[in-house]
């Protein structure tokens, strides 16, 4: 059996986006270290339901560390302290019996609350939309072996798309910018010979997306250092420098001028 | 009980699989089928539920193709999806290891791996696109794993002597899906798409036998509404869930194939699921999930347990003479590489030996150590390094340097809808795509099929043959969601809302959901037999007049209530087991996923009955007080004899 936990949770609790909030406390008792962090909230719930007290929402799905649904602010950190972790990957066993936990949802203008610890992240969507894809219909690929990529390019690039969107980059973020999540992006596609096609395209049209809803980077790092998947923060330089030869190269404003 | 000596299709279950040799099968059924001209295609409305794989890839086609597509999904994005869970890889006949792989290999595979109870035309079909997959795949910029030369690289996977697997490290799921997802995107950024996130369909709208339509529940703002379409194209996954424990997402569900089924779609081969050989063993009653490790790890790990009940000793002190390598001594020629129901049902029986390992003796283990020792910890690192850090988390051990515990969990499930050869259910309009039909695996899945099979159907499949669908349609509106069809379901939908809410009972959904899962699990697990499953038929049933009679639903339905959206799906798991442990009594053969322990070889093995169940098993709703009835598809073998599976 697993060793037992006693904890003290400081939890905000918000109805929707439109009413104020506020940390509400609740003890967490006979916490197994073996639980992950959601299954200690589950345990929480379990227990708020009995006594007839609404459960805390918050957001979760795969719970294996993939699908980037999850995360929380733990003790100020998104995700928590633990480096390279998602929430759902946080184990119990990392913290002491007596702990007191302040949990929050991710703190973000563009990133309104929906309920308790569960917030609105569309906007990341609306920076894919805008350009962050390779524009191959179904049905026009050449053999695939025909497309030749060394391998550092194909490991560079996959080391930016493996991405899980969740948004802790922008929770890091004094300034709530999306320059890691957007670059992350921009690197994956732009990195290989089949998204050099739209490359300036695409990289003007979704900086100028994230624009409209995030703040600016200043180069705190704190994006990398959240980053459940430790994505680096090179790829934002990477995609400034495309920024800016986009100014020039976008074909489209070259033959009009 | 239903006869179970059938021996004609039933009239229902037309496959509609084409005439001719089946190399040419599809050729000349994309010739046969009616096609829409590109300036009409504007006039239709196609609804697609789900966006993972298969739902997210027939969106971005279909919508290339000029069609209107509505797309849906419960998740705050698309991106969600539980395809972005799969890791190990997606198969392929491109023979590009040059070492004798064909399409007509990988369909004999798929249709062997199955254990004979799929459609041949469906797999042979299957194969063949499977090769466009992945150019199409590689020119979305996918970045699938490659060598120093540029070319593409492969790995091996269970039930397959070849080399067929493509990857990108241990996240394959995760970059097909987005992938997909992005194609996609696109088509919303061109507004052929409109794409409805958080909305959960809860309701097939069925009018004249024929589905018009769905209504869908917010799940933020509780708003319930109706969307209309021409066709609608069910891509909602699959139903492991129906255990509780599984290696599913939390919210992965039956409700939107459930619904349909109420409404008219037979429901294929339910007891057919399958078990996971390579997954952490739970720890505690705690345990909300169980965490899949890729099966590729069977490459290079080596499964064992102690050969002494009463081992102490830590793996690593364990000498080797003392080790029970129970895949390799008993399957030399596949080893650890045996198909995943071989895999998870041997370590069941050593486990039940008691020779299981871990503090709760409910696991085997998977080492590397030869691995290791062999090409070094980097290249290992290199191979499997997600998935060795993801159990380091979950475990707080090192893979690198003990050997990983493993035991199986239910992971996928062939079951699901019945679809025709154009993936069209039972109710007209109605298609399904990727996990939620029942199509192609037959009673087992192999390895890095399933990303290929939902991006099969929804890029290369469904495409062409909604069309011949939609053809004769031209000129119909269709139908008004003021229609008393879109009413009456609306109704019924706010009603069923309503009742889980006042329930007001005393335990939780997740409580109901647990003590289901224990009964699916005990009873229609990884062994089946008649004692267990009418138990299943008595047991199931009266939880789930407790579970009708004491759930209790906190908050409203006006804003974000998880508890609210659970109990619904937890409705509808009720009512698919106990149609999968009907099902399961009803096959006393074993195949595949599906094992009944009356029916077994001298040496343990699953054993057909070739001359009474080679058929699907369709199931029909008769309303909610009565048993479904069964049809039966009969599958004609042509290209493939039908033998003893062995692994040997």
């Amino acid at each position: 059996m697993s060793t037992r936990l006693n904890l003290t949770l400081s939890i905000w609790r918000q109805a929707d986006a439109d009413s104020p909030g506020r940390f509400e406390t609740y003890p967490a008792k006979d916490i197994p270290d073996d639980a992950s962090f959601l299954e200690m909230l589950d345990i929480v719930n379990e227990g708020l339901i009995e006594n007839g007290q609404e459960p805390i929402e918050f957001p979760h799905d795969c719970r294996e560390g993939i699908c980037g649904t999850c995360g929380v602010m733990i003790n100020g950190r998104a995700h928590g302290q633990e480096k390279g972790t998602a929430t759902c990957q946080l184990h119990m066993r990392k913290f002491n019996d007596g702990d007191t936990i302040v949990i929050e949802p991710w703190r973000a203008a563009a990133f309104p609350v929906i309920k308790d610890l569960v917030v609105d992240r569309s906007p990341l969507d609306r920076i894919i939309e805008a350009g962050g894809y390779i524009g191959a219909p179904t049905g026009t690929a050449p053999d695939a072996n025909e497309i030749l990529i060394p391998k550092e390019v194909a490991d560079s690039s996959m080391d930016a798309a493996a991405c899980i969107g969740c948004g802790a980059c922008v929770a890091a973020c004094p300034n709530s910018a999306a320059q890691l999540f957007t670059s992350a992006k921009l690197w994956h596609l732009n990195s290989l010979p089949q998204g050099q096609t739209e490359r300036f395209r695409r990289s003007e049209n979704m900086v100028e997306t994230m624009e409209e809803f995030f703040g600016s980077c200043t180069n705190h790092g704190e994006c990398t250092e959240a980053c459940p998947k430790e994505i680096s923060q090179d790829f934002i330089a990477y995609m400034n420098r495309d920024y800016v030869k986009s100014k020039v190269f976008n074909r489209r404003l070259a033959g009009q001028h | 009980m239903t006869d179970t000596s059938i021996s004609q299709s039933s009239p229902l279950l037309d496959s509609k699989v084409p005439e001719g040799p089946i190399e040419d099968k599809w050729d000349n059924h994309r010739f046969k089928i009616k096609l829409v001209n590109p300036a009409n295609k504007r006039k239709f409305r196609i609804i697609v539920v789900g966006t993972g794989l298969a739902g997210a890839s027939a969106a971005a086609t279909l919508a290339e193709l000029g069609y209107n597509v509505d797309a849906f999904t419960y998740h705050d994005s698309p991106r969600r999806a539980h395809s972005i869970s799969a890791q190990g890889g997606i198969n392929a006949a491109k023979n590009y290891r040059n070492d004798g792989d064909s399409i007509y290999r990988l369909f004999y595979d798929t249709v062997k791996g199955g254990d004979y109870r799929s459609r041949e035309a469906n797999v042979y079909r299957l194969a063949q696109v499977s090769v466009d997959i992945i150019d199409q795949m590689t020119a979305q910029g996918v970045p699938f794993a490659r060598e120093y030369g540029g070319l593409l690289d492969n790995r091996s996977f269970g039930g397959a002597q070849v080399s067929r697997t493509f990857y990108a490290r241990g996240q394959t799921g995760q970059q097909l899906l987005l992938g997909a997802y992005q194609q996609m995107m696109r088509q919303v950024d061109a507004g052929k798409v409109n794409l409805h996130t958080d909305e959960e369909m809860l309701e097939l709208v069925v009018k004249d036998g024929v589905a018009v339509g769905i209504v869908c529940r917010n799940v933020v703002t509780g708003e319930i509404s109706k969307h209309s379409a021409h066709a609608v194209v069910l891509a909602t996954g699959g139903y492991s869930n129906a255990f509780y424990l599984s290696t599913n997402a939390m919210a992965c569900n039956t409700t939107a194939i459930w619904r349909a089924h109420r409404k008219g779609a037979l429901f294929a081969n339910p007891c057919f699921t399958q078990i996971h050989p390579t997954c952490i063993p739970a720890s505690d009653e705690f345990q909300s999930k169980l965490t899949l490790m890729s099966e590729s790890l069977r490459n290079d790990g080596r499964i064992w347990v102690p050969r002494n009940h009463d081992e102490t000793r830590p793996a690593g002190q364990i000498p080797e003479a003392e080790r029970f390598y129970y895949l390799e001594e008993k399957y030399p020629s596949f080893g650890n590489l045996v198909p995943r129901d071989v895999a998870s049902r041997n370590a069941k029986t050593v486990v039940d030996q008691g020779l299981g390992v871990g503090p709760l003796k409910n696991g085997v283990y998977l080492d590397f150590a030869d691995a290791i020792g062999r090409d070094g910890k980097d290249k290992i690192e290199e191979r499997y390094g997600n998935l060795f850090q993801m159990y380091e988390r979950i475990t707080g051990e090192d893979p690198y340097r003990v050997p990983m515990r493993i035991y199986p969990a239910t992971h996928y499930t062939m079951g699901g809808l019945w679809v025709d050869y154009n993936l069209m259910t039972t109710i007209p309009g109605c298609f399904s795509a990727g996990e939620a039909n029942f199509s192609d695996h037959g009673a087992n899945r192999l390895g890095a099929s399933a990303l290929m099979q939902g991006l099969a159907d929804g890029y290369f499949v469904l495409p062409y043959t909604i069309g011949n669908y939609l053809a004769p349609l031209l000129g119909h509106d269709p139908v008004p969601t003021d229609d008393p069809a879109f009413v009456e379901t609306e109704q019924d939908v706010k009603d069923r809302i309503s009742r889980f809410l006042s329930i007001g009972g005393t335990r939780s959904p997740e409580y109901f959901h647990r003590e289901l899962g224990k009964l699916v699990w005990e009873y229609i697990g990884m062994e089946r037999n008649k004692a267990g499953l009418e138990k299943a038929l008595t047991e199931i049933p009266a939880l789930r007049e407790e579970f009708w009679s004491d759930v209790r639903v906190l908050g409203n339905n006006e804003s974000l209530n998880s508890s609210l959206e659970k109990v619904g799906r937890i409705a509808d798991f009720f009512e698919l087991g106990e149609l999968m442990a009907r099902d399961a009594l009803d096959r006393t053969e074993s195949c595949g996923g599906h094992f009944r322990i009356e029916s077994q070889t001298p040496e343990g093995e699953a054993l057909r009955d070739d001359e009474n169940y080679s058929h699907v098993s369709a199931w029909e709703w008769k309303g909610p007080d009565t048993p479904q009835v069964k049809h039966a598809e009969e599958l004609v073998f042509e290209e493939v004899e039908l033998t003893q599976r062995s692994y040997k």
